[in-house]
């Protein structure tokens, strides 16, 4: 089996400009990850499925993480001028770290499995933020397998993937706004909403889009 | 190497015949008999044949993955019976190995042994129910269904004796499992296991060589290897497709590597390869029960270095995956060093063997939707999570 850093230097050798950066994990099991910048992604996950040495043919595992941001307190020495006498004081500075989303992916080789299962290789990639900057290329088109959990990150952590041929929601229903596995997600009070609505709630509901109840 | 030089897998879009004919749009599900649980197909049909069919999932969502994240690494053992409730000592297992994997725990040789007996079972019974479904899905109402749910109630009584619960074991912890063998149990399994291949011979002489069966399922639902590793196909799914890929065998976790077995592998990869795979793979499970059960040693259950209370995982990720009774199921953990995972997701082969349905549905009649979707065999506490 390859580790994560001959594996980096197989793909720096291929696609010489590829973002890439080794994430190392200080867990007992040690499976590091590669950090690929997102405009890379497609490129180097073609070149992982097709070299015919790593052969990582089948992609197991699709998720996402939400890192939201943190405010992180410093302190700082700062030299100032206190009646009258330079004096270096120390100054608590908050900063706030940015959030992002994540995509992570888990593959492995079949060609190769009897001999070398070649795995896990890690394969992560980030957002620039978790708002309005969510997009990340799909790998559907490199592994089919991706196709329904692409749209499961898509439907709980609210990653558009570009290139995916069919990303709607897939557990929670069409009409869901949130998505629930973000870490500030807040339950609704109300937990009687009907995705369907009948009776009176049909009732308010198209007297809701109408315009007519506030 | 550009994508576009990979082949791209896709399910191929039907042509509709003629000017006028109108498509029928059915929606299979979520309450329909043959769906094993809420699921529901959007099939459209041009007369008998099937054009497009896209699965709806999500009746069944409670946001397993949440409520874990907020729960302590042990809490979250329960909830792993109820992913797939016909195998909740697999699920066990596949949570237990990641969490081991995550926090550098060992396994005494004893647990190890029971882990792999209780699995092995576990997957005789989860194919047996699996060919008896898909029987009754083809019309033999009853009784293969029924025939297999006498072995599978005396190895559900195995469970009860051993964890207290016939269906929600809940018998795997962080580095061993919960209570030792109950007196006498380790002779009750060799009687059951003894009378087992009996079954198989009989399940065999009654369905391999019926010809209603080769004629419903010869030829129908043909999954092809390529598209099937692309897909992330998992299992008996896979073997099937003629891909020799079986977990335990690759990654031998566990102590699988101690076992004499084969992997049956399919030629056709259509229906009936699937059924005749089930049936040699619970032969194979015999015969590890067999080499297993000869040699269970004495010894601790539980890893002294695991601890129940205060239990907190130094910072770090780990996917761990064995080789569940219906394909790979994994757990991938993200450990932020406090009680609680900070990332808990379960990785379900339930879900993922489904992602080709609609490619092995188009162009067959929707009388064998029924069953290449029962082929699949699937459950939905896993696909819906």
């Amino acid at each position: 089996m390859k580790t994560a850093e001959e594996i980096l230097a197989a793909i720096k050798s291929a696609l010489p400009d590829a973002g890439l950066e080794l994430v190392l994990n200080s867990s007992p099991c040690a499976q590091h990850s590669l950090r690929v910048a997102a405009k890379d992604m497609v490129a180097v996950a073609s070149f992982l499925r097709a070299d015919p040495v790593l052969a990582l043919d089948f992609c197991s595992n699709a998720t996402g993480v939400d890192w939201p941001g943190k405010e992180i307190s410093e302190k700082v020495k700062v030299t100032k001028v206190v009646e009258g006498e330079q004096t270096v004081v120390e100054e608590t500075i908050k900063r706030v770290e940015p959030g992002y989303l994540e995509a992570v992916y888990h593959l492995f080789s079949m060609k190769n499995g009897p001999t070398d299962p070649g795995g896990p290789v890690v394969l992560r990639m980030r957002t620039a933020n978790r708002t309005d900057q969510v997009e990340l290329p799909s790998l559907t088109p490199v592994w089919r397998s991706a196709e329904f959990q692409e749209r499961e990150i898509f439907d709980l952590f609210g990653i558009v993937f570009t290139g995916h041929p069919d990303l709607r929601r897939i557990l929670m229903w069409d009409g869901f706004e949130d998505h629930p596995m973000r870490r500030d997600y807040v339950d609704p009070d109300d937990f009687e909403y009907e995705p369907t609505p009948h009776d009176e709630v049909l009732k308010r509901a198209e007297a809701h889009k109408t315009g007519a109840v506030a | 190497m550009s994508a576009t030089e990979l082949k791209i897998f896709r399910p191929p879009v039907m042509d509709v015949t003629e000017e006028g004919d109108e498509l029928l749009e059915v929606a299979m599900g979520p309450h329909h008999p043959s769906t094993h649980g809420v699921f529901r197909m959007d099939v459209a049909l041009d007369g008998e044949r099937v054009v497009k069919l896209k699965p709806v999932f999500g009746y069944l969502h409670r946001n397993h993955e949440k409520i874990a994240e907020k729960a302590s690494y042990l809490a979250s053992m329960p909830y792993t019976d109820r992913l797939d409730y016909f195998c909740s000592l697999t699920n066990n297992w596949a949570y237990a190995l990641a969490v081991e994997k995550l926090a550098g725990l060992e396994v005494p040789e004893r647990a190890e042994y029971i882990r792999v007996i209780t699995a092995e079972l576990t997957r005789i019974q989860n194919h047996a129910s699996a060919i008896g479904f898909l029987m009754q899905e083809m019309g033999a109402s009853g009784t293969p269904l029924m025939y297999a749910f006498r072995e599978r109630e005396k190895i559900l009584d195995l469970f009860e004796e051993l964890t207290g619960s016939r269906m929600m074991c809940n018998y795997m912890r962080f580095g061993g499992c919960r209570v030792e063998l109950p007196k006498g149990w380790l002779e009750k399994v060799k009687t059951i296991v003894e009378g087992l291949p009996e079954f198989l011979d009989e399940v065999e002489a009654l369905l391999t060589g019926n010809e209603i069966l080769m004629a419903r399922t010869q030829g129908v639902g043909v999954l092809k290897p390529d598209l099937a590793i692309n897909a992330g196909v998992t299992g008996p799914m896979l073997r099937a497709a003629g891909v020799n890929y079986d977990i335990r065998k690759i990654d031998h976790y566990g102590i699988y590597d101690r076992f004499k077995f084969r992997v049956p592998l399919g030629d056709h990869g259509d229906i009936y390869d699937r059924y005749m795979i089930r049936v040699l793979e619970a032969r194979e499970s015999i015969e590890i029960l067999k080499q297993a059960l000869q040699d269970v040693p004495a010894g601790p259950i539980m890893d002294p270095k695991s601890k129940i209370r205060g239990f907190r995982p130094k910072v770090g990720e780990a996917y761990g995956r064995i080789e569940a009774p219906k394909g790979e199921l994994g757990f991938y953990l993200i450990s932020d060093g406090s009680a609680n995972p900070y990332r808990y997701r379960v990785r379900p082969p339930s879900l993922i063997n489904l992602t080709i349905l609609e490619d092995l549905c188009l162009g067959q009649n929707v009388a064998d939707v029924v069953l290449i979707f029962g082929s699949v065999d699937i459950v939905l506490g896993e696909v819906d999570r």
